[in-house]
C-alpha cells in the first residue's frame, strides 16, 4: 500500500514524546555503578604563573579518590588545532596547564571524589601558588606596544595574518571611486549558552581495555579521533564515544575540550567511571566563545550607487589558545562571504588573528558568516545613507542577476544557484514597504523614532568538499556517512554520522527514508551519536546534516533499491534492467501486476533459498558522500523597531524573514530553526555581549544574571516566508537552515535602529549590543551635534 | 550532620538522609532518580529545574531539600496521567515548542502554573509569565503557540 508523501510535510517530531515527559537521556542523567565525580581547579586570574600546586590538604579531605595536576599527565599531548593556516603560530594547549594559566577558568588540576560535594569541597582546598601576571583581554589592545605576552611562539600575540581578494584591483577601484564610505564595525564577543551545560562521563574497563565516553558532542567521531590520535595516544578502536540527547550546541559542543580529555585519561588511573558536569559559571568561562572582531571597512561606490570596491581589515580575537577549528572561522568562513549577493568591482580583506587572555574563540552559530554579513549589510546601509539612496534600491541595484549554474565571486567561492530579487520582493510585500515609509513619516511628525532595517544575506553551508577544505587548511575530511540496514522483516535502521542536538534528525531522516522506500515512518529507526554503531561521522555544524548527511543516506537507499531489483527480478524471472521501484514495490516496467513488495525482498535477502547466482545475501548498504561544493542559502530579512527617544530602549515591532534554503523536508522544523536563529541574531544586536574587565581580566558577564539572553517578552511573533531554489549540488536539492536566521538578523536589527535615528543624523553605531544606554548615548551625541 | 527528608514526588513517597546543603533539584535528580528536571544555570535564571511544591511552581535549584521535607512535589514525570499527555505536553508536541528538549520540562511546569492562574492568557501575558524560563533553540515563537494551544484545549474540556 502506498503511503502519503511524507517528504516536505510538517510531521510532528518523533523524538518529542521522551522530551515532553521528562524521559530524555542527557549525559548528566546517566548513572553508573561506582561513579565518581570530577571538579576542576581553575585559574582565578586572567594570566598567572603557577609557582606550585599543593594538593595535600585536598587529598586528605573525606571522599577524595584522586587529584591530578598537569605534571601527573606525562605522555599526554596538547589539544590539537584542526585547521592550519600558513605560518600559523600554534602554542601548546595542555589539558591541565602546568606552567601558567592564560585565561580566567584555565584548568590546572582535577579533583575526583565519591560525591559531587566532596569533590567541590576538596577543590577549594587545592592550594595553587599563583604569581599574577599582566593580562590583555581587549581585541584592539592585543598587538599594542607593551601588551602582555602569553606564548613563546607568538611574541607579538599574532597567531596569523591572512588575506583574500585582489589588493591591487581594490586599490585601483578606490582610487577612481567618486564615493568612499568608511566605518569601524565592532562585532562583540558572544557566549553560545546552550541550556544544557557541557558534561561527560568516562569509563575504562580494565578486563577488556575498552573506554566509553559519554559526552555532550555535536560530533562524537571527531571527538574520538582527536582525543585518541593526537592527545592521549590510546587506540581509537578501543574507545566508544556516545553523544546521547544533547541539549543544544550552537557550535560550542563541536570542539575537543580539556575536561573530557582529562576524565578519559583519569578513569584509567582511578579504575572507576568519572562524571563531570559544568556549572553555568564554567560554561561562561570555558565553552568556546564566538565572534569578537574589530573591523575597519571601506566601500567604494559610483554616484549611482554601484559597488566598485570593498576593503576590509579585521582583527579577530582568538582567545588564549587555538580552539579546534578557531583559525577557519575569521578567515575562510568570513572573508569568502564578503561578496554577499552583490556584484562587486573588487574586494580585498585582511585578517589578523590575535591571542588574548580570554576564553578561546571558535565557531558559534553562523561562525564567520554572521560577521561577514554584518560588515557588508551595515556598509550597504551606511553607503545608502551617504548617497541618499533608499537602502532597498541600493540593494536591488547591486544584486547579482539570476543564475542557475554557478557564479564566481571575487573571494574564491563559486555560488551554486541564486535568484535574489524574488525573496526580497516577497519580503517587501509582506512588510508593505511603501506604507511603512508613510507610517514612519507620520510617526516622526509625532516625535516617534521608528525604523526599518534590511539584510539581504547569503551563506555558505553544508560545510564539506573535503578537497576544498583540505586545500584551505582543514586537517579533516568533511564528508558524511549513512548506513541503511534493512532487517528481514522489512523494517529499516539507519545509522547517520550527523548528530541531532535539537535539529530533529529522527524525524526528518525518517521522512526521507519513508519517502524513498515507500514504507511507513514507523518502520524506520534513526541511530546517531554513537561511534559503536555508526560507521564514521563528521557530525553536525555548518548546516550540513540534511544536505551532506541526508544525501549519504539517500545514496545508501538507492544502493538498497538496486540490489532489491536484482532479487525481485530473480523472483519474477525478469531482467533487473526492466525493474523499477514504485510505492514500496519492485515491479516490472509496463507490467505493474508483476510486483514484489519491499518486505518480501528483504526477507529473501536474508533467507536466500531462491536467489540470484553470485549475489551476496543480506540487505545493508553504506555510503560516504563528499559533495562537490558548499550550498548557498540566501534570503531577505527585515526588522521594524521603535526607539524610545527618552530612554534609548529599542522595541521590536515586527520581524520578517524570507529564506531560501532550497527544498524543504519538514517545513515545521525549518521554521523552528529559523525562529531560533533569528533570536540569537537579535540577541547579539540588542542584548548579548561577553565583557572582560580591562584591568583585572575578569569575565564580568560570567553568569546568566550578567549576560543578557533573549527572553520571551523581548521578542515578537516572527513572520516567515520562503522561496525554494533547489541547489544543484546535491540530489535532494536541500541547502541548510540552521544558521540563516543568525546570519541575517543582526544587521537587520541594527540597520533598523540606525534608520530610526537617521532623522537625528545618525548613520552608524560602532558597537553592539544596542542596549538602552548605548542608544541613549547615541541620541545624546547626535542631538549635541545639531 | 545529615538530616532525614521525606517527600512525596508524583505520588510516590521518598525518604533519604541528606546533607542540609543538598538542593531540591539534586534530591530529585540524584536520590529520587527523576532526571526529567534539569539544571541549566547556577543562578535561578534558566528555569529548567521548575517543579511544583505544594501546588506552587518553584525553581528547585533555589530550595534546599530539607525545606521540602513533608512536601508534595510534582515533576514533569508526573504530569501525564494514565499514559495520557497533559494538554500542555500535547501543545508542545503539536506546535513544535521544543528543539533540544532541555528547557522543555521547566517550560511545561511553568506553563502549568501559568494556566492555573490564568486559563486564557493573551500572547503578551504568556510572554511575560515565561520571564523565568530561558530557551536557546526556539526563539519562544512556538512555545507561545504551544501554550495557546493548551489553553484552548483545556478551556474546551
Amino acid at each position: 500500500m502506498a503511503t502519503a508523501r511524507v517528504l516536505g510535510a510538517s510531521i510532528k517530531r518523533r523524538e518529542d514524546p521522551r522530551f515532553i515527559t521528562g524521559k530524555g537521556n542527557y549525559t548528566d542523567d546517566l548513572k553508573l555503578p561506582g561513579l565518581t565525580y570530577a571538579v576542576f581547579v581553575r585559574s582565578p586570574h586572567a594570566h598567572a604563573r603557577i609557582r606550585k600546586i599543593d594538593t595535600a590538604a585536598a587529598k586528605a579531605h573525606p571522599g577524595v579518590v584522586a587529584i591530578f595536576t598537569g605534571k601527573d599527565m606525562a605522555g599526554v599531548n596538547s589539544l590539537p588545532c584542526g585547521w592550519l593556516l600558513p605560518e600559523l603560530k600554534i602554542p601548546p594547549h595542555m589539558p591541565l596547564a602546568t606552567d601558567a594559566a592564560r585565561y580566567l577558568g584555565d584548568p590546572v588540576a582535577v579533583v575526583i571524589a565519591e560525591t559531587q560535594s566532596a569533590a567541590r569541597d576538596a577543590a577549594d582546598l587545592v592550594d595553587v601558588d599563583w604569581e599574577a601576571l599582566p593580562s590583555v583581554t581587549r581585541t584592539e589592545k592585543a598587538v599594542a606596544p607593551g601588551a602582555a605576552r602569553m606564548h613563546e611562539v607568538a611574541p607579538d600575540n599574532v597567531a596569523f595574518k591572512w588575506q583574500i581578494g585582489d589588493a591591487a584591483a581594490t586599490d585601483a577601484a578606490f582610487k577612481s571611486a567618486p564615493v568612499v564610505v568608511k566605518k569601524r564595525i565592532v562585532n562583540q564577543r558572544l557566549v553560545a549558552n546552550a541550556i544544557e551545560p557541557r558534561a561527560c562521563t568516562a569509563r575504562y574497563e580494565e578486563a577488556t581495555g575498552d573506554w566509553t565516553l559519554w559526552v555532550t558532542s555535536q560530533n562524537p567521531h571527531v571527538h574520538r579521533l582527536l582525543m585518541t590520535a593526537f592527545v592521549l595516544g590510546i587506540p581509537e578502536h578501543k574507545v566508544r564515544v556516545i553523544a546521547p540527547d544533547v541539549g543544544g550546541g550552537f557550535g560550542s559542543k563541536i570542539f575537543l575540550y580539556n575536561e573530557e580529555t582529562v576524565c578519559t585519561w583519569a578513569t584509567r588511573q582511578v579504575k572507576r567511571p568519572i562524571r563531570w558536569t559544568a556549572d553555568r559559571r564554567e560554561s561562561f568561562q570555558t565553552d568556546a566563545h564566538g565572534r569578537d572582531h574589530i573591523t575597519d571597512a571601506e566601500m567604494a561606490l559610483s554616484k549611482e550607487g554601484k559597488i566598485l570596491g570593498l576593503r576590509v581589515k579585521t582583527i579577530a580575537n582568538l582567545g588564549a589558545y587555538l580552539s579546534t577549528f578557531a583559525p577557519a572561522v575569521p578567515t575562510y568562513l568570513y572573508g569568502t562571504l564578503l561578496n554577499g549577493v552583490y556584484e562587486m568591482g573588487a574586494i580585498h580583506c585582511e585578517v589578523t588573528g590575535v591571542f588574548t587572555n580570554t576564553t578561546p574563540v571558535d565557531a558559534y552559530r553562523g561562525a564567520g558568516r554572521p560577521e561577514a554579513c554584518y560588515v557588508l549589510e551595515r556598509m550597504i546601509d551606511a553607503s545608502a545613507a551617504a548617497l541618499k539612496i533608499d537602502p532597498v534600491e541600493l540593494r536591488r541595484k547591486n544584486f547579482i542577476p539570476k543564475f542557475d549554474d554557478g557564479y564566481q565571486t571575487k573571494v574564491a567561492l563559486l555560488y551554486d544557484s541564486g535568484d535574489y530579487g524574488p525573496s526580497f520582493d516577497k519580503l517587501l510585500q509582506m512588510l508593505d514597504y511603501k506604507k511603512f515609509r508613510a507610517d514612519q513619516a507620520a510617526a516622526r511628525a509625532q516625535g516617534k523614532l521608528v525604523g526599518v532595517g534590511f539584510s539581504t544575506y547569503i551563506e555558505a553551508c553544508s560545510i564539506a568538499p573535503s578537497k576544498v577544505v583540505g586545500s584551505l587548511g582543514a586537517q579533516a575530511g568533511l564528508w558524511e556517512s549513512g548506513k541503511v540496514r534493512v532487517h528481514p522483516t522489512g523494517k529499516v535502521t539507519v545509522f547517520t554520522g550527523s548528530h541531532s542536538h535539537g535539529q530533529g534528525h529522527e524525524t526528518t531522516f525518517a521522512q526521507l527514508v519513508a519517502d524513498s522506500l515507500g514504507i511507513p515512518m514507523d518502520d524506520v529507526e534513526i541511530v546517531h551519536g554513537d561511534t559503536g554503531s555508526v560507521p564514521f561521522g563528521m557530525g553536525t555544524y555548518g548546516s550540513r546534516s540534511a544536505s551532506v548527511g541526508g544525501t549519504a543516506i539517500l545514496m545508501s537507499l538507492n544502493k538498497v533499491k538496486e540490489k532489491g531489483k536484482k532479487i525481485a527480478a530473480h523472483l519474477l524471472e525478469a531482467s533487473p534492467n526492466d525493474m523499477e521501484y514504485v510505492d514500496g514495490k519492485f515491479t516490472v516496467k509496463g507490467s505493474p501486476q508483476k510486483a514484489v513488495p519491499f518486505g518480501q525482498v528483504a526477507l529473501v535477502a536474508y533467507v536466500p533459498h531462491n536467489y540470484p547466482e553470485g549475489l551476496e545475501p543480506g540487505l545493508e548498504e553504506t555510503s560516504f558522500y563528499d559533495p562537490a561544493n558548499f550550498c548557498f542559502p540566501f534570503g531577505a530579512h527585515a526588522c521594524v523597531v521603535e526607539v524610545d527617544p527618552d530612554t534609548g530602549q529599542v522595541k521590536i515591532l515586527r520581524y520578517l524573514a524570507v529564506d531560501d534554503v532550497g527544498n524543504v523536508i519538514n517545513p515545521m522544523i525549518v521554521d523552528g530553526m529559523v525562529h531560533g536563529g533569528i533570536t540569537q541574531g537579535v540577541g547579539q544586536a540588542l542584548w548579548e555581549g561577553a565583557v572582560y574587565d580591562e584591568q583585572s581580566g575578569q569575565l564580568v558577564t560570567g553568569t546568566m544574571m550578567d549576560y543578557a539572553l533573549p527572553k520571551a517578552d523581548m521578542l515578537p511573533l516572527y513572520e516567515t516566508g520562503r522561496t525554494e531554489t533547489p541547489t544543484p549540488v546535491n540530489p535532494l536539492g536541500v541547502k541548510g537552515a540552521g544558521e540563516t536566521g543568525t546570519i541575517a538578523a543582526t544587521p537587520a536589527v541594527v540597520n533598523a535602529v540606525v534608520d530610526a535615528l537617521s532623522g537625528l543624523g545618525v548613520d552608524h553605531i560602532e558597537a553592539m549590543p544596542l542596549t538602552a544606554e548605548r542608544v541613549w548615548q547615541t541620541i545624546r551625541a547626535a542631538k549635541s551635534r545639531t | 550532620m545529615k538530616k532525614t527528608v521525606t517527600m512525596t514526588i508524583n505520588g510516590v513517597s521518598y525518604t533519604h538522609e541528606v546533607e542540609p546543603r543538598v538542593l531540591l533539584v539534586h534530591y530529585i535528580r540524584e536520590l529520587a532518580g527523576l532526571t526529567g528536571t534539569h539544571v541549566g544555570c547556577d543562578t535561578s535564571q534558566c528555569g529548567a529545574c521548575a517543579v511544583h511544591v505544594n501546588g506552587q511552581a518553584v525553581k528547585s535549584c533555589t530550595l534546599l531539600a530539607v525545606q521540602a521535607d513533608g512536601a508534595q512535589v510534582l515533576t514533569i514525570e508526573g504530569l501525564a496521567k494514565n499514559g495520557q499527555l497533559h494538554p500542555i505536553q500535547e501543545g508542545f508536541w503539536e506546535k513544535h515548542g521544543l528543539q533540544c528538549g532541555f528547557c522543555t520540562p521547566g517550560m511545561i511546569m511553568s506553563a502549568y502554573q501559568m494556566l492555573q492562574r490564568n486559563p486564557s492568557p493573551s500572547e503578551a501575558q504568556i510572554r511575560h509569565d515565561l520571564e523565568g524560563n530561558l530557551c536557546r533553540c526556539t526563539g519562544y515563537h512556538n512555545i507561545v503557540k504551544a501554550i495557546q494551544y493548551a489553553a484552548e484545549k483545556m478551556a474546551g474540556t
